[in-house]
């Protein structure tokens, strides 16, 4: 880590707010301390956790609970649905779920995986990538994507459409859907959705393995760039499958140093806290995860796509794991080791989802009636999933009356809380440190911190909401400059 | 199956206070069963809601609004580029925008905004808000139960728009 957390005299030092970040979900600010010649001496991501969960779960009766949850956030509410799931499985006694329960839940949980990873790519980050970070904001936006690479946004359109049926199909609805309950699920796929989702795969298999050649092409032409930009070793930490392979949907607990020395291995989840605990630090609305066995200064972490990918032992489907040992070999490891390898691994990820479903659509366990197992009722539960941002933790106590009377959840952006500071002072020195500031030079900011697809909060959406402000202030808090981006 | 003519859209969190606003009114309409008519619903807009845009012959998005006159504002929406893409949350105009990139010129649309205060996470809806809603309620079934032409009236005045 080093030591661009706290300045020796931050009073002394002009202040620089970027906030909130622009193409990442919720509320971010990234405050940067320069002294008088304008070398950075100081840089934090401050992150607004999203708020209020406590009480919106607290005194529910359990098997509300994977429905309400989606409420927590827009973006990514199939995770906690699943996560949810799981916890409840352990509350109910269920823990063999049946063939059709566990592979309709990853059916879902692919298609949410296929269909966030193309948004993110397609959408939020193919601006950059595609035009350069200091670009001409004018130019640097998803019109200016459709007129240079035409197939590009659309194949991002439709293969996000796609993964949304199959989330349609096996969660019942389009949104808010009840597909998975306590125990198992409540739906399954029959013979018509099944066709009508394999109608289109074969096709976005092929979209998706392109993704990953545009990534790779990308490196190659940037190749020094991207190595460099953001570069910082960290441990990694996620889930595994017993025999070594990636495993999004379950697993047990690996973490492996920087150096890729194995740490833990095959950990049961139900006691995580054994492995990782939570710091708080003053100045940050976020707590920062570490593994334990490292303390909280050595022990943060990285997880998502870059994690799972380098620290699995193989992917289990042909196309996705053949561009996997590709991307570990290119250049020496240098990608795998970049923040901006995030972006390639997050597309080889997409092409597994891809495969996934292929491989789930041909099995007759999804039309199979045998959806629900009970057991004995348990009072603790724990979910953990490998949601598209990274690992997902739901933890619930549920007393004799069937309500919920404590939670706790941490969520993937947190897990990656420390490691998204990390890049952001890495690019702050590479980029801004000795220079005057620009709108292109700060948007290197932000690209370090769109690489790990974070969602910073489960924010409102009402219009209105959210205009994009940086302020310059000097040493005595004066407005020097400012910086408005419109709101929709 | 041919699509409906008409397309509404609400979007909002139901959880979080105000935000509901905008599924509370499908879910309203939905009692209704307005003919001709599909209701949509979802917490943000997307760039997939461009392809639902497809063979209508008018769209209307309805979501809490922290600015809007109270009850509501009834506006045009415009395809146009903003930085709403950028976020998870993209605006009316952005989905109309996409539209355009893959079909060409998108249906009319028009934007419901309903006034909306307070937005924190397990809240009910605002006693306000409540009032507004009835409000773009009874305002809204009316127009839909007036002929076709009724809403294109608003996209060429809009400076006529109601405020209920």
């Amino acid at each position: 880590m080093n030591n661009l957390e706290t300045a020796s005299h931050p009073e002394t030092l002009r202040r620089v707010a970027i906030e909130p970040l622009s193409r990442v979900e919720g509320h971010g600010k990234v405050t940067l301390l320069l002294d008088e010649d304008d070398h950075v001496q100081q840089v934090r991501l401050h992150i607004v956790e999203f708020r209020g969960f406590e009480k919106f779960i607290q005194g529910r009766p359990y098997w509300e609970i994977p429905v309400m949850v989606q409420r927590l956030c827009g973006i990514c509410p199939v995770s906690h649905h699943l996560a949810a799931s799981k916890a409840l499985d352990q509350i109910v006694g269920a823990h063999h779920l049946t063939p059709a329960a566990d592979k309709l839940r990853r059916l879902m949980h692919y298609g949410q995986m296929l269909q966030s990873h193309a948004l993110h790519f397609f959408h939020l980050s193919s601006p950059d990538l595609l035009f350069g970070f200091g670009s001409d904001m004018a130019k640097r936006n998803i019109v200016g994507v459709a007129a240079a690479y035409p197939e590009v946004a659309r194949q991002g359109i439709l293969l996000r459409k796609y993964g949304q049926e199959v989330i349609r199909h096996t969660a019942g609805k389009r949104v808010h859907g009840t597909g998975s309950i306590p125990g198992g699920v409540n739906k399954n796929l029959s013979l018509a959705e099944r066709d009508e989702l394999l109608k289109d795969i074969y096709q976005m298999i092929g979209w998706a393995r392109s993704a990953v050649h545009l990534t790779r092409q990308l490196f190659e032409q940037n190749l020094a760039e991207y190595n460099a930009f953001g570069r910082f070793p960290a441990h990694t930490f996620s889930l595994i499958r017993a025999d070594g392979a990636m495993d999004l949907y379950h697993g047990g607990l690996r973490a492996r140093d920087m150096d890729g020395k194995t740490i833990f291995d095959h950990i049961n989840y139900n006691h995580y806290w054994e492995q990782i605990s939570e710091e708080v630090k003053s100045w940050s609305y976020m707590k920062f995860p570490f593994l334990r066995s490292l303390g909280p200064e050595h022990g943060w972490y990285r997880v998502g796509p870059l994690a799972r990918v380098v620290q699995c032992d193989f992917i289990p489907t042909p196309l996705a794991d053949k561009e996997r040992q590709e991307f570990i070999a290119f250049d020496a490891g240098n990608p795998a080791g970049s923040t901006l390898g995030y972006h390639w691994a997050r597309m080889i990820e997409m092409l597994h989802a891809a495969e996934m479903i292929k491989e789930l659509l041909h099995d007759a366990d999804l039309q199979s009636n045998e959806q629900v197992v009970t057991g004995e009722r348990q009072e603790i539960g724990v979910g953990m999933i490998e949601a598209p941002r990274g690992t997902l933790i739901h933890h619930y106590h549920v007393d004799e009356n069937d309500q919920v009377i404590r939670a706790n959840l941490i969520v993937s952006t947190t897990h990656n809380n420390q490691a998204m500071n990390e890049a952001v002072r890495k690019v702050a020195m590479q980029y801004l440190d000795g220079r005057k500031l620009t709108e292109g030079l700060l948007n290197h900011i932000e690209v370090a911190v769109r690489a790990f697809d974070p969602c910073l909060s489960c924010a409102t959406h009402a219009l209105g909401k959210m205009p994009l402000q940086v302020e310059l202030l000097d040493a005595e808090g004066r407005q020097i400059d400012r910086l408005v981006r419109n709101a929709p | 199956m041919n699509p409906s003519p008409t397309l509404i859209i609400g979007i909002g969190n139901p959880s979080r206070g105000d935000d509901a606003l905008g599924p509370l009114l499908i879910e309203r309409l939905e009692a209704l069963q307005l003919p001709d008519v599909e209701l949509l619903t979802d917490f943000q807009l997307q760039v997939e809601f461009a392809l639902d845009l497809q063979h209508r012959q008018q769209v209307i998005f309805i979501d809490a609004s922290l600015n809007a006159t109270a009850p509501f504002t009834f506006t045009p929406a415009i395809a146009e580029q903003d930085n709403s893409y950028s976020s998870h949350a993209l605006s009316p105009g952005a989905v109309l925008h996409h539209y355009q990139m893959l079909y060409g010129k998108p249906p009319p649309a028009f934007v419901l905004a309903i006034r909306g205060e307070a937005f924190e996470l397990g809240e009910e809806l605002s006693p306000d808000a409540a009032t507004n809603l009835a409000a773009a309620q009874a305002w809204l079934v009316e127009q839909l139960t007036l002929d076709a032409d009724s809403f294109s009236a608003y996209a060429n005045a809009a400076a006529d728009t109601p405020t209920g």
